[in-house]
């Protein structure tokens, strides 16, 4: 199979550091990629990198054959890059149908004489974007809350709301970073079941950052491990499980004198 | 409190369109019986103006008169004719509710305005406040589409304004008018008034160009620093166009024709609604409100972060354009003085006061600033006390103004209240 993405030699400098050397990732469609390292290792930058929040000093990223450097963030993402946050990036001011609503921006064609006018044209649209927002809704469980601000939701609650958002804006490649930070070991559980489902129902590939080794194992086919913003080990679960660099790199070397 | 309680009671039921038919008695009485009759037995010299505030507070004597007058004109026939026309008008309002949401609002609307027809044309000093009043609105939605809806602290809104003023007094005076500046008219002035629309938008869009100034800059700053931008902008137009001889320089410019009658006006500042109301509730307009909120995040949601505030920018500077060409007509005077930093403070004061992210919140504040500002007018400097105590008190109990982040919902506002 083809691979959706395709990340080859990427580097980065922030001025003299060095926060990713000669990155390389592919990814194939419907495959769940893990990226684990310890703090620090770049993991983030990686993610912003990609998504375009800063462009790479070296190296191409390919998205299904179309080189996507440069490209602003807003643009990578209509093309099919969907995303979350690590610490919760929600508009505070915003209900839950809102949210959804607005992920739906790229896929809007009424214009701006459409919206002042309230044409047709533009009804059409709203009431096809709130149909498709409210299936969402009740895909990742949180139609009860659909016209509550954000801030007002539980923590697990609004980690959904961000992946519904991420859904609506309709990705090829779901990035998460971190979607498990500051959760009970019950969400936890609850959260390996809603990327489990929206895996099945959108036949999305998914790339994630996480820290939680349980989480990782269960639900990737393939592990990244990257450390000082290199890789240095890659597989599946099982080799990642038991590679000595990577079990140095979590806890430091044996001393066997 | 029982009382009011009580009151509020009997007369929940009344919709919106009783209302309207109790002002409009109420209006009738003052035309028909408030001067001849009415003011004359009370011993008041005239109708009193603004509900007899100015008389109020230049001769304190009077308020006994003030309030029978009052009472009698306005509170009496309001509440007579709501309560005994609330079955009927329940009955209009229900009839109402079946024809299209349009329609019923056209009906309300020119219901509204013949009551305000008849209510200002008893005198003068009343049109010229009605008139500034709805400037005053459409001003204050203009600035909340900025300052409160893409939530960027800009100053830069009278500097709009006078570039709409200023393009569209030009305009007039080149083409419709016979003056010392710019010579005879180039155009028959019979047809001022019907171009006189595509004049004010013509100013508008000047102004929305202008705002490009601020705009660009807002994609690298925000908050205090694109305030002082804003600032800045505002005190490069004044002082160009002080520096302009050719239109005025210092001395302003003056007659202009009186195209800004008050249908003219209030037909703007409904549009200015409209408009402004539509986009706020489409999603194109709520990626305002997510830009403000998380502008990474909105990015990643595929929304054009730079496209969206450079719209906020436009469309706001384009209606205070507009403001800005209305106003000028209807004082029929400007200079740059007109647009200083103390019409930013009187414009800030409307939006923060009335409510951000709200078009009921900045009609509110666009109404209660004006209104305020003219009836304690004879306080003279002591009015500048008092505005600025109310606003701290509302910035203490309601940091985000009156009535913020509520848009208007046409339908409830106009249903009927059976029981």
């Amino acid at each position: 199979m083809e691979a959706l993405l395709n990340v080859n030699k990427m580097t980065h400098y922030f001025g003299g550091l060095r926060a990713v050397h000669n990155y390389n990732l592919e990814i194939k469609p419907q495959q769940i990629t893990g990226l684990i390292g310890p703090n620090g290792a770049g993991k983030t930058t990686i993610f912003n990198l990609i998504t375009g929040v800063h462009t790479p000093t070296e190296g191409t990223i390919e998205l299904q054959g179309e080189n996507i450097v440069g490209l602003a963030t807003n643009e990578i993402a209509a093309k099919g890059l969907g995303r979350t946050f690590q610490n919760l990036a929600l508009w505070r001011h915003m209900n839950v149908l809102e949210h959804i609503k607005m992920a739906h921006y790229s896929q809007l064609t009424y214009g701006l004489i459409g919206s002042f006018f309230n044409t047709p044209a533009c009804r059409k649209q709203e009431a096809e974007v709130e149909e498709n927002s409210y299936r969402l809704l009740e895909l990742f469980d949180i139609k009860q809350h659909a016209d509550q601000l954000v801030t007002n939701l539980p923590y697990g609650a609004q980690r959904r709301v961000e992946m519904a958002r991420a859904m609506a804006t309709n990705p090829k490649i779901l990035f998460l970073d971190e979607p498990t930070a500051g959760m009970t070991p019950d969400e936890l559980v609850q959260m390996i079941k809603i990327i489990r489902q929206v895996h099945e129902d959108f036949k999305v590939a998914i790339f994630l950052i996480e820290h939680r080794m349980k989480f990782v194992m269960e639900l990737c086919q393939y592990i990244q491990t990257l450390v000082f913003g290199e890789l240095i080990a890659e597989g599946p679960p099982e080799d990642i499980q038991n590679n000595p660099k990577v079990i140095e790199a979590y806890l430091g070397k044996e001393d066997l004198t | 409190m029982e009382i009011a309680r009580k009151f509020k009671n009997q007369f929940s039921n009344v919709p919106m369109f009783g209302w309207l038919l109790g002002f409009l008695a109420a209006v009738l009485v003052e035309f028909f019986l408030g001067y001849d009759y009415i003011s004359l037995v009370l011993g008041l010299p005239k109708i009193p103006v603004l509900f007899g505030t100015l008389v109020i507070l230049k001769n304190p004597i009077m308020i006994p008169s003030i309030i029978a007058y009052d009472i009698i004109v306005y509170i009496i026939p309001i509440l007579i004719v709501t309560k005994f026309t609330v079955s009927m008008t329940n009955k209009i309002a229900t009839a109402l509710e079946k024809t299209p949401i349009w329609l019923s609002t056209i009906i309300h609307l020119a219901l509204f305005y013949g009551i305000m027809h008849l209510w200002a044309g008893i005198n003068d000093y009343r049109i010229l406040v009605i008139k500034l009043t709805m400037v005053s609105i459409i001003l204050t939605i203009s600035i909340n589409v900025i300052n409160g809806y893409q939530g960027e602290f800009s100053c830069s809104h009278p500097g709009f304004m006078a570039v709409g003023a200023y393009v569209s007094s030009i305009l007039t005076l080149l083409l419709f008018v016979n003056d010392k500046m710019f010579g005879t008219a180039l155009l028959p002035s019979a047809l001022g008034p019907w171009l006189f629309p595509f004049i004010l938008i013509i100013g508008g869009f000047a102004a929305a160009l202008s705002s490009l100034l601020v705009a660009i800059p807002s994609f690298r700053t925000r908050g205090d620093y694109l305030a002082i931008i804003s600032l800045a902008f505002m005190f490069i137009v004044k002082s160009a166009i002080e520096n302009m001889d050719f239109i005025g320089g210092a001395r302003g410019m003056s007659s202009q024709p009186d195209y800004a009658s008050l249908p003219v006006i209030f037909c703007w500042t409904i549009l200015t609604i409209w408009i402004v109301h539509n986009f706020v509730t489409s999603i194109m307009g709520k990626a305002l409100n997510a830009v403000r909120d998380d502008e990474a995040a909105s990015e990643s949601m595929t929304v054009k972060t730079k496209k969206t505030k450079i719209i906020a920018f436009m469309f706001g500077a384009f209606w205070a354009g507009i403001a800005g060409g209305l106003f000028a007509h209807v004082l029929r005077f400007i200079n740059p003085g007109t647009f200083s930093i103390q019409r930013l403070a009187e414009i800030l004061a409307m939006v923060y006061f009335g409510g951000l992210n709200s078009i009921v919140g900045s009609i509110v504040g666009a109404v209660s600033i004006s209104v305020l500002g003219e009836a304690l007018r004879p306080l003279e400097l002591f009015k500048w006390i008092i505005i600025p105590l109310i606003l701290i008190f509302v910035m203490i109990y309601r940091p985000y103004g009156l009535i913020s982040f509520k848009e208007i919902n046409v339908k409830k506002l106009f249903r009927s209240k059976n029981k």
